[in-house]
Formats: C-alpha cells, structure tokens, sequence
C-alpha cells in the first residue's frame, strides 16, 4: 500500500510553526538561573515533535538540525548540563532558523542554509564538549547506520530456538503464538511446548504464562530476522537462538559454511542487553528511500513553483454549528419549496412564517462563517514578547511585556495587515517612550519600563492598545519639528491632542532620532495609513513623564457592515451602526446658535455640531428645517456630530463593496452597497464628514465657552 | 473490524497514522493526549493501542500505566511510537506495560508491517 505522505506535509509546516512559537515563547520566559522544568518539558516536547513529524515526513535536514537541539533539551531536562543565557539565546537563533527552514520547505526549496549548518556546529560544539553522555544519543536518527554485521552475517540453514517468556508476558498484550506465527512466515517452523514448569491446577493463575517453547526454524533466514520477532520481549525473556546445520543436500557453498561457523563462534546466544541493531538499519534504510522519493517530489514541486494556498486551522465548534446551520437552512428551503408548488392565498401566514426563518438562518449562517475567519488576537501578539526582549537588549533597556485580551478575536485578513503597523508602534514606544534605566531611576520610576499590549472588543470594533509608561510626548519639541517642516504656522494655536495628531501627519520626521530600532524609512503617516485602509483609526494620548497611549480601532471585518438606513430626499445612505450614539428629534429648545455662526446641539451636558446632510452632498432634502428632520448623533474622529437627515429606514447587514476598485475615492465616503431592491446606497465614513462640513473640535469648544458666558 | 485508537499530540503524524490505517481496513479513533485517549477507550471496543510518548497533559507511558487498570485493556496490545531510541523510554513503557515499540520515524508500510505482528 502507498500513502501520498506530500498530503500531511502542509498539516506538519502549520504545526511546526506553531511548536516554534511555543518554544519562543517559554525560551523567553526562561530564567537560567532557576530553570523551571515544566516549560523545558514544554520546548523539549515541541522540538521532539518536529523532530518525529520532519522524520517521517522525508525532511532530513530538519530532523538533523532539531535532533542537535532536541538533545541538548534532553541534557538540561535531566540536569546534565548547565543551562546559561547564552544557550537561551542559541535556542532563540535556532529557533528563528528552523523557522526560514520549514518556510523554505512550504514554498518547495531546499531548505538547508549557511546559518542552520553553522548553529548546528555550535550545538554539536556544546555537545561534544561536554563529553560521554552524548554518546549514546549522538549516532541515533542522525542518518549514521549502525554497523550492521550483524544482520548480514546469518545465513544458516535453520535456528533452534529456545523460548521461555517472563510469566507477565500476557499482561504487556505481547502472545507467543503470534510470535509463532511471524515465524512461521520465515519458514517451516517446528514448535514444541515444554510443559513442565506448569503447577498444579491449585496454584495455578490463569493470566500468568508458565510455558516454553522449543521452536526449529527451517530457513536460511539471517538471525536477525528471527531476533526482530522477539525483539519486544527479549528482555524479559530466555532466549537462545543458534544455527543448526542440515546435511547439506543442496551443496551449500563454502562460504556459506564458513559464515555459518564465525557465527557460532561469535554468539551462539544472544546477551540478553545488547540492542538489536538490525531493526534502527532496517528504519533508517527505509527513511532514506522515503527522503529520496520526497527529494525527487520536491523538485517535481519546484517546477510549477506556487506558493500553496493559505490555509486556516478552525475549531471544530465552529464547522459544526456552520454544518448544523446549514441543516436547518435545507430544511426551510424545502418548507417554502412545497408551499410554492400549490399556493393558495390561505396558506400566506405560513409562507410569511418560513422567510422570516429564512432570514434567521440566513443571518446565522452568515455570522458562523464570518466567525470561520476569525482567528484570536494571541496569533499577532505572539511576536512581541521576542521583539520585546531583542530589542530592549539592543538598546540597553529593561522592559517588561504585559500582553491583554488575546483571545480577543478578529478577522484573519485584517491580523495579517495590523501585523506590520503593531510592530512599528511597539519597536517606537521601545525606542522613544521607554527611557533607560538612569533615566528612570532619575524621574522616581522603577527601573523596569512596560509596555502593553490590551485588546478587547467595543461594539463592532476591535480596539488594540499600546501602553508604554515612558516619557511621554515632547510636546515642544513635536510643535518645533512640525514648524520646521512647514506642517504648522508659527503662532498657530493648537490643543494638546492636535500638537499629538502630527507625529501621524505625512511630512513630520524626526529626523535627528532615527535610530537602527524605529527609523527604518517607514513614518507614523505610513501606520496611520495603513491602519485608515482597514477601515481603522489610530489616535495616540500622552502624558508627558507619565507615557502614552496609542489607541488602534479596528472593524472585526472588512467584508460586512452592520448599517442604519437613512434617506435624504430621494437618496438612501448608510451609516455604520456602530457610529451612532443615538437619534433624536430636534426641538427648538435644544438648539444654540452661537457667535461664530454654527448651530449646536445640546446633548445633555455635551455640545455637538449640527451637519446638514443635504448641504455636504448638494442633494434636495424634503425639508431644511431642522425641526422637520431628524438628527443622528454619531461619532468620528474622536468627537461627536450630529447629523440632519429627513427619515430612518431599517438597520440591516450590508456587504461592502469598494467604492475605489469599482469608481474612484470619495470623501466622505467610505464604500457602496447594493440593497435588496436593487439600488446602489453609499456608506458613509464618518471621519471624512466631519471633515468636509468643516466643523472641528475647537469650535465647539468655543462654543462651549460661549454658551458659559451665555448662562453666566 | 478491528478498532485501533491512534494517539500522537501532533496533528500531521496522527493523520498520517489515521490515513494509513483507515486504507489498511480499521476503524480509527483519534486522541490528541494520553487523557484524550482514556476516555475515548473507556467507552470503546479497543483491539489494538498505538501511543506516542512524549505528549502534554497525559504522557504515553502514564496511558499505558492507566489503560492496564481497566478489565478491558488488560490484555490489549498497545504499541508505543517512539523516537527514543536509546532504550531508556522502551524499557519504561515496558514495565508500564506497552507491548512493544514502533521507532520513529516510520513509513506507513513500516507501521502496517508492525500492526500485523500483533494483530490478525
């Protein structure tokens, strides 16, 4: 039988890299000073796994490299050798090489470099200095085959056997006449029990075995065949197995006969310690047909070199309420199917019964697969407690890593494009918000700066944060770059939280602090860029000596949007729901008109502009008084508006379709929809409204003030 | 038909052992840990256990220590799929229990070739 192993291999890479992070993971919260022996288990475990699955899966140069690793874990497990932070470190490296290697592999080149051959060297390094115990480990699965004359040395006509098995013999599930038989498959066997260290019936135990067995075995099989049928057993077992010589009817070569004598001569009974080599020659035989097959598969696979496709690891959970879902949807389709055939107008309570249980499950079902995609938060994190120790150790820092909220989760698309953006934001919150050491000592702080990582969920939204207790924004020196750079007037007047904004402005470097960590040529503008591209926004708080804060919103998913219908004369627009804070109607009371000449709207103890709709977009509403429309209050921005819109429709799901591919970029705008009756309705994006109606935060903080002086 | 429970922590090696045996003709129960495994045994007809050693949770020796508890296994065949083949792991699978052994790595004609010898 032929097993296509090629269809595990993309199963084994996911593992593997998975292993890989565990391993990271513990080796980082490794102290070499009190090791802890559940997380070396825990990295000794992963390697061993890899090891085991690269084997069989025909990756020799895998199977090397981790076999070198795997036995010096075995070394520190068992209190053999002295683990230092510099192994920790050549631990790490490996682990970051094992990484490229499986990568290399999964996009089907060869996978064995300079660097794995030159860390295996320092591991065989270690390894040989530290003397006999390596020994034994050293020759076994690296690709050395044990000697093996042994097993070609046989050749005798026949074997007398003798056999006498431990009485626990049945109890380890191990039965002789299966022996027997296997024997059997050698040759003519001729078995004779020896009775005779059976006891009385009284004393005897039903589940012991007190027999043995003289067995003859006519073939001219090599001995260590015949020890292979044994081999399980053969230590708790008499077992003697020498040649016999048959007259020989056949004329059997001399040197056939001389063999057989230097084997009698060698061992006429096995010592019941030695291992049997045989059966190693005969694995590790049989893996290098399979590493010369995979080879040869290999390089079948390079010729039509594509990368395979991504695939996602899903709980069982979640495929199974989606197969459950899917029932249920079968079954109501059926329902109206039938109703259909013969309908009469009686029959219509029912057929409105079965499309509202359409509609149930349709939006189930949808919210299971989106649930498909969804992956935890951990999955981007993972990378940081490395980042974290390297780079602070680069700069000379002591930084603790705290990580929030990680099974927090969020569609797979947008973990794999925030991936980068993190990165930027923790690698600048190391560089300039931590300060070193004296410093913090200096400022009353412990010496050990922190930075965290906090994701949680809000509405629809995912909020990631980055919290670093450092220094904080240099608010003068930010105003100083930006005038420099011709990003503000000298004299402007701007709020902290505008001063803060500017570090995300295209333009704004700081020119003089690039440094190896953070100053890679990629600019705040460009996070910011990419974050606005997933439909996200960044913001950053900070307090100066006390750190900042950067706040990353994201939606769950780029594909669906929970949106309010509302319409404006003819036209039908979208808000996100997650956007609004409520709806009201306006009456006069609630409206000030202040100095500067907006209208604002007082929301209990807040303020909000009054946006018209109409107005922005250039539409013909039903009425422009504010008092005939409604007003819907949502938030962009980091502030709130409140907007004038002439009716609410339904909220419904809606699928997003990008209004860039399919027209060009709007303001204001952040996609189209097409509505069940056909239409095409745009989404609303709320950041870019509150820039196109001109409204921004100062104003109505000047209008908060005006309205004190009003009520004074 | 004869029903073997497949335990390896790792995913690709317990599909492949499921694979190959499914071919071969058995039914196939699945566990990732050696707890996994005494639980799916206990309410299953077993002929014939191959183990991995090295697991979380519930290691393959502590399997073997607690399948030979149960009326039900204690005769059972149960194979230990090992890559430790300096022989300190055999020898303790040996006095928990374990029939024998299966060196790491193996082909799937080597696993049918080892699964033959004990059952049939």
């Amino acid at each position: 039988m032929s097993v296509d192993l090629t269809q595990f291999h993309q199963v084994f890479f996911e593992e593997s890299n998975e292993g890989l992070d565990v391993m990271e993971s513990a080796l980082l919260d490794l102290d070499p000073e009190a090791l802890d022996s559940e997380r070396i288990d825990e990295i000794f475990r992963a390697a061993h796994s890899i090891k085991g699955g690269s084997g069989t899966f025909g990756f020799q140069q895998i199977a090397d490299f981790t076999h070198v690793v795997e036995t010096l874990l075995d070394l520190i497990r068992s209190d053999q050798f002295n683990m230092q932070s510099c192994h920790v470190d050549l631990f790490l490296r490996s682990v970051d090489c094992l990484r490229t290697m499986i990568n290399q592999l999964e996009a089907g080149e060869e996978c064995e470099t300079e660097l794995s051959t030159q860390i295996k060297a320092e591991f065989d390094a270690i390894l040989s200095g530290d003397g006999e115990s390596m020994e034994t480990g050293g020759d076994d699965g690296g690709g050395d085959i044990p000697p093996n004359s042994d097993s070609s040395g046989g050749g005798a006509q026949g074997w007398q056997i003798y056999f006498r098995p431990s009485q626990d013999i049945l109890r380890t599930g191990n039965e002789p006449v299966r022996m027997f038989r296997e024997l059997s498959e050698l040759g003519e066997i001729d078995v004779t029990a020896d009775t005779s260290t059976v006891p009385s019936f009284a004393k005897l135990d039903p589940e012991s075995c007190y027999l043995a067995w003289n067995i003859t075995l006519f073939s001219d099989v090599d001995k260590a065949k015949v020890e292979e049928v044994f081999e399980w057993v053969v230590d708790e077992s008499e077992l003697t197995i020498e040649p016999i010589s048959i007259p020989s009817e056949s004329g059997s070569s001399e040197a056939g006969v001389e063999q057989l004598s230097a084997e009698d001569s060698a061992a006429p009974i096995i010592p019941n310690t030695a291992p049997t080599p045989a059966d190693t020659a005969s694995t590790v035989e049989n893996a290098n047909q399979t590493v010369a097959a995979a080879k040869a598969e290999q390089k079948a696979k390079r010729e039509s070199s594509k990368p395979e496709s991504a695939s996602i690891r899903v709980g069982t959970d979640k495929v199974d309420s989606l197969i459950n879902m899917v029932g249920e949807l079968v079954i109501t389709q059926s329902m109206l199917g039938e109703l259909g055939k013969n309908f009469t107008i009686d029959k219509l309570p029912r057929l409105m019964e079965g499309l509202e249980q359409l509609n149930n499950h349709t939006r189930e079902l949808q919210e299971s697969v989106m649930r498909i995609r969804m992956l935890p938060i951990s999955f981007a994190f993972s990378r940081f407690p490395r980042l974290v120790h390297d780079t602070s150790k680069q700069l000379g820092k002591n930084v603790e890593l705290e990580l929030l909220g990680e099974q927090t989760e969020l569609d797979k698309t947008v973990m794999e494009r925030i991936g980068d953006p993190l990165v930027h934001l923790v690698r600048n919150s190391l560089d300039h918000g931590i300060e070193l050491p004296e410093a913090r000592l200096a400022a009353g702080k412990t010496e050990m700066g922190k930075i965290t990582l906090n994701a949680f969920h809000q509405g629809g939204n995912i909020v990631i944060q980055i919290i670093d207790d450092g220094s904080g924004l240099n608010k003068d020196r930010i105003l100083e770059k930006a005038i420099e750079n011709g990003l503000v007037k000298q004299g402007e007047n701007l709020s902290d939280d505008q001063i803060h904004d500017l570090i995300f402005k295209a333009g704004f470097s700081t020119a003089a602090e690039i440094t190896d960590i953070s100053g890679r040529g990629v600019g705040m503008d460009v996070v910011r860029r990419n974050i606005q591209e997933l439909n996200g926004s960044v913001e950053v708080e900070s307090e100066a000596g006390k750190g900042s804060t950067f706040t990353i919103r994201l939606p769950l998913t780029l594909a669906i949007l929970d949106g309010q219908l509302i319409r404006v004369g003819s036209d039908v627009f979208i808000f996100p729901l997650v956007s609004i804070v409520e709806s009201i109607q306006s009456y006069d009371q609630m409206i000030h008109r202040v100095s500067s000449g907006c209208e604002v709207l007082r929301l209990r103890d807040e303020y909000v502009p009054i946006v018209r709709l109409w107005d922005i977009f250039s539409l013909k509403p039903d009425s422009e008084k504010l008092e005939d429309g409604l007003l819907v209050v949502v938030e962009g921005d980091n502030m709130k508006i409140a907007v004038l819109v002439d009716d609410l429709l339904a909220q419904q799901q809606v699928v997003i379709k990008s209004l860039q591919e399919n027209y060009r970029s709007v303001e204001g705008i952040s996609g189209a929809t097409i509505l069940g009756d056909g239409t095409v309705s745009l989404i609303l994006d709320m950041g870019g409204l509150i820039k196109l109606s001109g409204v921004s935060k100062d104003d109505y903080k000047q209008v908060v003030s005006d309205e004190d002086i009003e009520a004074a | 038909m004869a029903t073997i429970l497949a335990v390896d922590d790792s995913a690709s090696m317990r599909q492949m052992v499921s694979f190959t045996l499914k071919g071969a003709g058995f039914d196939v129960i699945e566990a990732g840990d050696g707890q996994e495994a005494l639980e799916k045994a206990k309410g299953a007809s077993v002929d014939l256990v191959l183990s991995d050693v090295n697991m979380p949770v519930m290691d393959g020796i502590e399997l073997v220590k607690n399948l030979r508890t149960l009326p039900d296994y204690k005769f059972t065949p149960i194979l230990m799929l090992t890559t430790e083949s300096a022989g300190d792991k055999k020898s303790e699978g040996k006095e928990a229990g374990a029939t024998g052994w299966l060196v790491k790595p193996f082909n799937p004609d080597q696993l049918l070739a080892t699964i033959n010898k004990v059952m049939g």
